[in-house]
């Protein structure tokens, strides 16, 4: 397992967490080179189709990053995504994906540093737990 | 011109498939008087030796219900694929794995002891669980094996029709026999079912926008008659389920639970009802929400109670 590096996509929400992760590289911060970040308009546009098709696609973590409560570009996008993931997270929960490989978090444009944080302790955390999908059933899919 | 030549077989299922087959009445003499059924455990005296005897191809039609859950499931849909020179996935079950699907929940291991050891009602003192091989003093005894994952039919070999419903409505059915009797055959891969969106385009309730505070279970309200279900707060799967059932159950006061399937272009229909579902949770407050939700008490095994194997995930990881 000592070669195992964690994949992790992480959905980032134009407005604020996609320049928070733009003001992490453009400021230096260090981070994980494990995220695979897909932006999108709103963290209110990520279905919870998105999360399991992250991990049916070999995902072992998911993150998704959007404006602080109340910053929404959208006005309220960003509670549309509280109440969407937070009933996700009960139904992984059910299906054995443990909450560590799953987050929901807020990110503004200025934090950069926050970013870089939340990176590396996901990254870490799915390190330690291993591989989502074991090896078969990745030749399934 | 000869008749055809249709088998029907049941895998593991409730039974309740080969009902709705009965249940298209007096049209079941069109069916004979077109087709010969040459297989079909339930109703005639045909054996598994019988259909092996069959040349490769020579059944025109095999309607297949039930999911592949053990060994013998198996082996029948790789059998009746070779037989068969259509296969159709017929009902819930084989079309998306259905309740039987919800073992993908558990695994076989712990099904089996809780069944046979831990369940209340058993006295088993000696703790037997069955085994695939046992021996006996009068030599071996297999059983089919039971698997871990139960598969939906198209995970297991290739089919080209599927019919949804647990069980499909006798509109339903009878459009995809209507379709085999003709010849005139949707395109391959096909969901036949009668034309509908979603079930809430059937359902004759009045809607208006949703916004729900609190969810309940439908034994603690009396719905008022004819307003959408999903607005008075119960957990309707209406609007991420197939249409063309004709909406029965919301039409009985009770939620849609999604045995149709997803809506077409969509793959995995629990996501995309617990996506909907949350949608409408007149809340901003984070703890407020949580409060909310708590009134779903099961929300996996309620999204995915039709298609567990057939969902993005397949089944929980579970150890064993």
């Amino acid at each position: 397992m000592t070669d195992f590096e964690p994949k992790i996509v992480a959905f980032l929400c134009n407005w604020c967490s996609y320049r928070g992760a733009d003001l992490a590289g453009t400021s230096r911060i260090k981070c994980a080179a494990n995220v695979r970040a897909i932006r999108v308009m709103c963290s209110g546009r990520v279905e919870p189709a998105f999360v399991l098709r992250a991990f049916e696609l070999g995902a072992d973590g998911v993150l998704v990053l959007g404006c602080h409560p109340g910053d929404c570009h959208y006005a309220e996008g960003n509670y549309k995504a509280l109440r969407r993931m937070e009933l996700l997270k009960r139904t992984l929960g059910q299906l054995g994906v443990g909450q560590d490989r799953f987050r929901l978090d807020w990110v503004s444009a200025s934090e950069g540093d926050h970013f870089s944080h939340i990176v590396n302790e996901m990254t870490e955390k799915v390190r330690a737990l291993g591989p989502f999908k074991s090896k078969e059933e990745s030749k399934v899919a | 011109m000869p008749k055809l030549q249709v088998a029907l077989y049941w895998a593991s299922s409730c039974g309740g498939c080969e009902i709705a087959t009965l249940a298209i009445g007096d049209k079941i003499l069109q069916l004979a008087e077109a087709a010969d059924i040459v297989f079909w455990p339930v109703a005639i005296d045909a054996k598994y030796a019988d259909v092996e005897n069959m040349a490769d191809k020579s059944i025109d039609a095999c309607l297949f219900n039930g999911a592949i859950r053990n060994s013998e499931n198996e082996h029948m849909a790789k059998l009746l694929r070779r037989k068969s020179r259509l296969l159709i996935a017929y009902g819930s079950c084989a079309y998306e794995g259905c309740i039987p699907g919800l073992a993908n929940f558990f695994t076989a291991k712990s099904i089996l002891e809780n069944t046979y050891i831990d369940a209340a009602s058993n006295d088993n003192a000696s703790k037997v669980i069955p085994r695939t091989l046992v021996t006996v003093p009068e030599g071996e005894l297999e059983i089919p094996e039971f698997y871990d994952t139960v598969k939906t039919l198209a995970q297991t070999v290739e089919v080209d029709y599927f019919v949804p419903g647990c069980p499909p409505e006798e509109s339903t059915t009878w459009l995809a026999l209507e379709a085999l009797l003709s010849g005139n055959l949707p395109p391959k891969g096909t969901v036949i079912s009668p034309p509908g969106t979603a079930v809430c385009n059937d359902c004759p309730r009045i809607k208006h926008e949703k916004k729900v505070k609190a969810f309940h279970r439908p034994y603690e309200i009396i719905p008022e008659p004819d307003k959408c279900l999903l607005e008075q707060g119960l957990l309707c799967c209406g609007m991420a389920t197939r249409g063309g059932c004709g909406a029965p159950c919301p039409q009985a006061n009770m939620p849609c639970t999604g045995c149709y399937g997803p809506v077409e272009g969509v793959r995995d229909q629990g996501s995309h009802f617990l996506t909907a579902l949350a949608s409408i949770i007149d809340s901003n407050d984070p703890d407020e929400i949580k409060k909310i939700l708590d009134g779903i008490v099961d929300p996996a095994g309620y999204a995915y109670r039709y298609s567990l194997p057939d969902s993005m995930l397949r089944r929980a990881r579970v150890s064993p």
